[in-house]
């Protein structure tokens, strides 16, 4: 299971990925997977505030619907207009095209609590 | 995930070896999905699928009196079949509540298979054992000794065809041959559960794996694919068939399900939920329908029901799901009597939205042809 090193991520399995003083937040290609065939995405609009663990959105398989839970506390800047006609694209490039949220967070050193990819990888039991 | 109560099927190894991902259903750990839902949806649609049914009951009801036993023991009359012809029925409580549906098939003139769901095989074992005691039949529950494989989709009946000597032009819907398949002494039914053409296969349980590769070998060159309990769910929902524990339970009789055709009351004699049975049918007090989502959102079961702008659900959805041959987000519901009307405009709650939808008949998809 693709685990890329450089990103953090949360015990429930979203990544968190630094970009200049923003993040970039999704779910990692093991919740993708479990997910199975992802056919829609909800998410919040732009310039919303987020507390950590607040859910920020809603993700549905076939199957289930699943909360997105915000890994660390900041404000919307950004969603993946992508999602909307492709959901898909979380199950095909989780860590890439299947992006959800941009966010400007509270802290900026919040995300260095969060988990590495080691970690990650044996929350996962890989 | 593990879990040691639950049961596996004859197939468990060969599902994991396919690298199935497997959950509890009904008691039993079957395959979810093999490589995705909506893939494995589609080939049944357009090709065959291959599933393991093993979970479902079996169970054989024989004797002089095994037709009038059950007669009085399910809401349909088995004495009307000829062999070699099923119907679906039900088993319902005195108060006329349903215990589980049913396939019932009759093998010869003084022998029936009633095929329950997996979750309440036992229940009706034990229900059906007591409403024939005293009667001259008997009842034979075969379930751990039966292994069920289903071949559904507009290929199966050439894969089938290529695995036994059966006549399969003469097997129509909803009938049931003694023969032999792949070798194995089986009974072939042109029975399922998808809305497509196909067969069930009950082979005993010792058959099920060599059975199950030679459908992969014959199905090969026809596209088939094994098919999840995932996919076999979507494929029901658009065909509009119920789901014991979503659109029928203990609390809901068949005329609130749409089912009431399924009931014989023309005929004289008593069966167990008779009185309540023929009292419900006058005054439902709620009514299945199809919805079709007409803004984004999935219905999911359990999800309120409104009449637009009323903040009181006045219904509940049982299953739903986006349809992966539609491409729409589909549910089926119960709703009010007076609000089941197709072209009806109701909403569905969906967490914090009301998503608009609209009644509409069932089923949502009806084969080709």
């Amino acid at each position: 299971m693709e685990i890329p090193e450089g990103l953090r991520y949360t015990q429930d399995h979203e990544w968190v990925r630094a970009d200049g003083t923003e993040l970039v937040i999704g779910i990692t290609a093991y919740a993708a997977d479990e997910l199975g065939d992802i056919v829609f995405v909800e998410l919040p609009r732009p310039g919303r505030k987020l507390a950590a663990h607040e859910v920020f959105g809603v993700i549905e398989s076939v199957k289930t619907a699943s909360d997105l839970f915000t890994p660390v506390a900041g404000e919307v800047v950004a969603v993946n207009p992508d999602l909307t006609g492709a959901p898909e694209l979380v199950n095909g490039e989780p860590y890439a095209g299947g992006w959800m949220i941009r966010i400007r967070p509270d802290d900026a050193a919040a995300a260095d609590a969060l988990l590495d990819a080691a970690a990650y990888r044996a929350v996962i039991g890989g | 995930m593990s879990d040691a109560a639950l049961r596996r099927t004859p197939l468990d190894a060969i599902h994991r070896a396919l690298g199935a991902r497997m959950a509890a259903f009904g008691g039993w750990e079957m395959p979810i999905q093999y490589t995705g839902i909506i893939e494995e949806h589609r080939t049944v649609r357009s090709a065959a699928g291959l599933f393991d049914l093993s979970h479902m009951g079996e169970l054989h009801v024989s004797g002089p009196g095994a037709a009038a036993a059950l007669a009085g023991a399910l809401v349909t009359d088995p004495g009307r079949l000829r062999p070699g012809r099923a119907h679906y029925s039900m088993i319902c409580a005195e108060d006329g509540g349903v215990l589980d549906d049913l396939i019932v098939y009759r093998l010869g003139e003084d022998r029936f298979l009633v095929v329950p769901n997996a979750g309440n095989a036992e229940l009706v074992a034990a229900a059906l054992r007591e409403r024939i005691a005293g009667r001259p039949a008997t009842l034979d529950d075969r379930s751990a000794a039966t292994a069920l494989v289903a071949v559904q989709g507009p290929a199966a009946v050439t894969i089938i065809g290529a695995l036994t000597d059966a006549d399969l032009g003469a097997l129509r819907y909803y009938g049931i041959v003694e023969t032999e398949v792949a070798g194995f002494p089986a009974l072939l039914a042109r029975t399922g559960y998808t809305g497509e053409d196909g067969f069930e296969v009950f082979v005993p349980a010792e058959a099920a794996a060599d059975l199950w590769e030679r459908c992969l070998v014959a199905g090969g060159a026809h596209g088939i694919v094994p098919v999840g309990l995932g996919a076999r769910d979507t494929l029901r929902l658009e065909a509009g068939m119920p789901l014991y524990g979503h659109e029928l339970e203990r609390d809901v009789t068949p005329w609130e399900a749409g089912l009431g055709r399924v009931v014989h009351l023309d005929r004289p004699e008593a069966f167990v939920g008779r009185a309540a049975l023929e009292a419900a049918r006058t005054a439902p007090r709620r009514r299945l329908v199809g919805l079709v989502l007409r803004d984004r959102g999935i219905a999911r079961q359990g999800y309120p029901v409104h009449r637009p702008g009323e903040e009181e659900p006045c219904g509940t959805v049982t299953s739903g799901t986006l349809s992966p041959t539609l491409g729409v987000a589909i549910a089926m519901a119960f709703v009010p009597p007076g609000a089941d009307a197709p072209g009806t405009m109701l909403e569905v709650g969906v967490r914090a939205m009301q998503v608009p939808a609209e009644v509409v008949p069932l089923p949502f998809y009806r084969r080709p042809g």
